[in-house]
């Protein structure tokens, strides 16, 4: 073919001396002569975008999509190492001196030659960040950023056909599949199937009467749920009619699907049902959902790293963790001595002696004086 | 002080504490990046002073700034992180469990000695190792041995080599010894500060020096030399200022010890309390308080050590009210003052007390530990 997705991306000769300079810079010599600090703690100091490991963007456009969504088009610094369709990054923005952390997926084609890429996030009543980039992130903002992650991407050389099936904000990833598709000629048969409320809800809307027209390989088909357009060819939520009518096997298609958990688990079960899970791809989009006026302990109290999962029982992290059966570090137990502090990878925490209840994706706690408000994942 | 009044007290300080910690923001996390941009460029710029011996100014301050940048990297920066008190920027660089210093003692072991051991027991004896570091007698309560008599002359030797002295301490061969430390885990101790060493070593004793090498067809043989003793000089001015700095928050005459059964089951107001009675306070300007690390406020340190060090003299203002409103002292001075009455407790409990019970060697006080050994003995098979 000759025109694999790998082979269209950084061909840039400019990039070549610079990852010269990159490698010098990330060298053991150096990190010798910088230590017990990184080159980075250094070079941080002369620009902030300036960085050999710590990813850095700067915004460079915020664009509405509806009322409810944005897409964030972002300038990364060099440290960046691409994504794959499909992918998402850990964004965080500084708010009021707190870095402020949550996974969006990247929504734009990998084959874009300008080095920017874009992250599309809905805003959710109560996302603290997502609310924030909706309204009040500008361009120019520098933005943290990790590397791309993640496994729900497509293979290399992508399947043929190929099914994907989004549901909502779900699209974002699969968006970034489809224009990725796009822009390098693919030519395989691609259905794409979409499901959201209405059209004023709907992402991308114009870029996929776009891509439906130049390309014919491609069938896009979108329903809407609560207000279906006349002579719409589907109506209502996923089932299997849905697959019969667009002539979809699913024995036959390599499928991906995005989405809230409804949807994942209609889809996941008729595939089930088929004998057809080996040709399934899934990626859950996390609605961070806490109830912080909830007077009794709810939710699950999952220890990550010892796979552990427990009833949250409203005590703090450190007896929970202790009662069930790990020995986790602590010092003083009263919140002073920093000894348990730990990361905690998603969910809301109330510290006990303030009150404050802390809601970020990966941020560090003290266990100690930290009980769970709802679902919390900790590195445990 | 009734038992309602501590609480009361304890309360109190509860208050201060979370108005502050609600009260953090943009402002304080610009303050430690800003103090840390000036450390490494300070770091910086007297690195590549040190490459001009030959020119002497631009060496001295070269040699100024290194050393400068090292104690506000070890003070300010180092230690304040290190208490977690960052944490809330959920930014890597500045984050607790991330940190590592540059000082030969591995951030790892540290935090442990004194995160947890010497800020939740200050000033217990048996309890808090850092109660004259198990080289000199600097509390009455402590027994005095024959090498008590060089008391002085060991605490000018510690003050030159503080940080060795820092990273030896961290290694708990006691708590091994007493079984109280796994083998492998003392043995972790020992590897983690082997490769501390090793790094911290190599780099300013070996790295910087040999760079200067290619200088010597331009120079004169001896610009690696100089280089090599400049960071000699550098780490010991760190060492002596941190160590000053430490022993005035700490071992001022009347700075208050306490045994183990008086801190059995404390409420939180005896604990701030404790805090309070244990430690002291440096008077100065906001300079020198930025290069002590504010633990020139050491007693509202000790009282919230998760506290950002920046806010230490505001919150100075609660504490103050609040030890004068229930009667308490609050021990400060200029460092003069402290350094003194440091010097001269060193001075006076170097001298062989009368008091058999107080002389470690004696048969009274051999007899006095055995009796406590057997109580505990007795207490813990019961």
């Amino acid at each position: 073919m000759g025109n694999t997705l790998s082979e269209r991306l950084f061909t840039d000769h400019s990039e070549a001396s610079i990852g010269i300079i990159r490698r010098l810079l990330s060298s053991r010599a150096v990190a010798s002569l910088t230590s017990p600090h990184s080159i980075d703690h250094y070079l941080e100091q002369l620009h902030p975008m300036l960085a050999v490991r710590n990813v850095r963007a700067r915004v460079v456009e915020v664009v509405r999509e509806s009322d409810q969504a944005s897409t964030v088009l972002l300038r990364p610094n060099g440290a960046w190492r691409g994504f794959k369709p499909g992918q998402h990054v850990q964004f965080g923005v500084e708010v009021d001196g707190t870095r402020k952390i949550r996974c969006f997926s990247v929504s734009s084609s990998r084959a874009r030659q300008d080095g920017l890429f874009s992250v599309s996030v809905k805003a959710h009543p109560d996302g603290y960040v997502s609310q924030f980039l909706h309204h009040e992130l500008r361009p120019k903002t520098l933005v943290y950023l990790s590397q791309a992650e993640g496994d729900f991407v497509l293979p290399d050389p992508v399947p043929d056909p190929l099914l994907l099936i989004s549901g909502g904000s779900g699209i974002t990833p699969l968006m970034s599949m489809l224009r990725t598709l796009c822009d390098t000629g693919h030519r395989g048969n691609v259905t794409f199937l979409h499901y959201s409320r209405s059209r004023a809800d709907e992402m991308f809307s114009d870029d996929l009467d776009q891509i439906a027209v130049d390309m014919p390989s491609v069938r896009v088909v979108r329903i809407y749920t609560r207000e279906p357009v006349p002579d719409a060819e589907l109506v209502g939520r996923f089932d299997a009619g849905h697959l019969e009518h667009i002539g979809i096997d699913p024995a036959d298609a390599v499928s991906y699907v995005c989405g809230p958990s409804g949807l994942i688990s209609t889809v996941s079960d008729l595939y089930e049902k088929l004998g057809a899970t080996g040709q399934l791809r899934t990626e859950y989009f996390k609605v961070p959902a806490v109830d912080l006026d909830a007077a009794d302990a709810t939710g699950a109290l999952t220890f990550e790293n010892s796979a552990k999962v427990v009833d949250n029982s409203g005590e703090t992290i450190l007896e929970q963790a202790e009662s069930a059966g790990l020995t986790p570090e602590f010092g003083c137990r009263m919140g002073v001595c920093n000894t348990c502090a730990i990361r905690k990878n998603h969910g809301a925490v109330r510290h006990v002696i303030s009150g404050d209840v802390a809601a970020n994706t990966d941020e560090t706690i003290k266990i100690c004086v930290n009980v769970p408000v709802g679902d919390v994942n900790v590195a445990l | 002080m009734t038992y309602e009044q501590l609480e009361e007290f304890g309360d109190e300080l509860d208050a201060v504490r979370r108005r502050v910690l609600n009260d953090l923001g943009q402002a304080d996390a610009n303050y430690i990046r800003r103090v840390i941009k000036v450390q490494r460029s300070f770091e910086v710029l007297g690195r590549i002073g040190l490459f001009f011996p030959f020119f002497w100014p631009v060496f001295v301050l070269g040699l100024a700034l290194l050393a400068l940048s090292k104690i506000i990297e070890n003070m300010e920066i180092g230690h304040n992180v290190l208490h977690g008190q960052y944490d809330w920027m959920n930014d890597p660089m500045v984050n607790g469990k991330r940190y590592e210093w540059d000082i030969v003692a591995p951030a790892e072991d540290w935090k442990r000695s004194h995160n947890f051991v010497h800020h939740t027991y200050t000033n217990i004896h048996g309890m808090d190792r850092d109660i004259g570091y198990d080289l000199f007698r600097i509390d009455e309560d402590q027994p005095w041995y024959p090498r008590h008599r060089f008391n002085l002359p060991i605490a000018f030797m510690l003050m030159l080599v503080f940080e060795w002295g820092v990273m030896h301490h961290n290694i708990e061969r006691d708590d091994y010894l007493s079984g109280k430390m796994s083998e492998a885990e003392f043995q972790a101790q020992k590897k983690r500060a082997w490769r501390k060493i090793r790094r911290q070593v190599f780099k300013d004793y070996l790295l910087y020096p040999a760079l200067a090498v290619p200088l010597i067809p331009f120079t004169s043989w001896w610009v690696p030399l100089a280089v090599l003793g400049a960071n000699v000089v550098a780490n010991v001015i760190r060492n002596i200022w941190s160590f000053n700095v430490i022993f005035c928050g700490h071992f001022p005459a009347d700075v208050q010890t306490f045994t183990e059964e008086e801190a059995e089951n404390e409420n939180r107001g005896q604990w701030y309390l404790r805090q309070l009675l244990g430690s002291a306070n440096i008077s100065g300007t906001p300079l020198f308080h930025l290069l002590t690390g504010n633990l020139s406020h050491q007693i509202e340190h000790h009282i919230f050590p998760d506290i950002p060090a920046r806010r230490y003299p505001e919150v100075a203002n609660d504490v103050r009210r609040l030890v004068e409103k229930y009667g308490l002292p609050y021990n400060t001075g200029r460092l003069s003052r402290q350094l003194l009455s440091v010097a001269r407790q060193l001075a006076v409990l170097a001298k062989k007390p009368a008091d058999p019970y107080k002389q470690g060697n004696s048969p009274e006080s051999k007899a006095l530990r055995e009796a406590k050994r057997e109580a505990a003995a007795h207490a813990g098979g019961a």
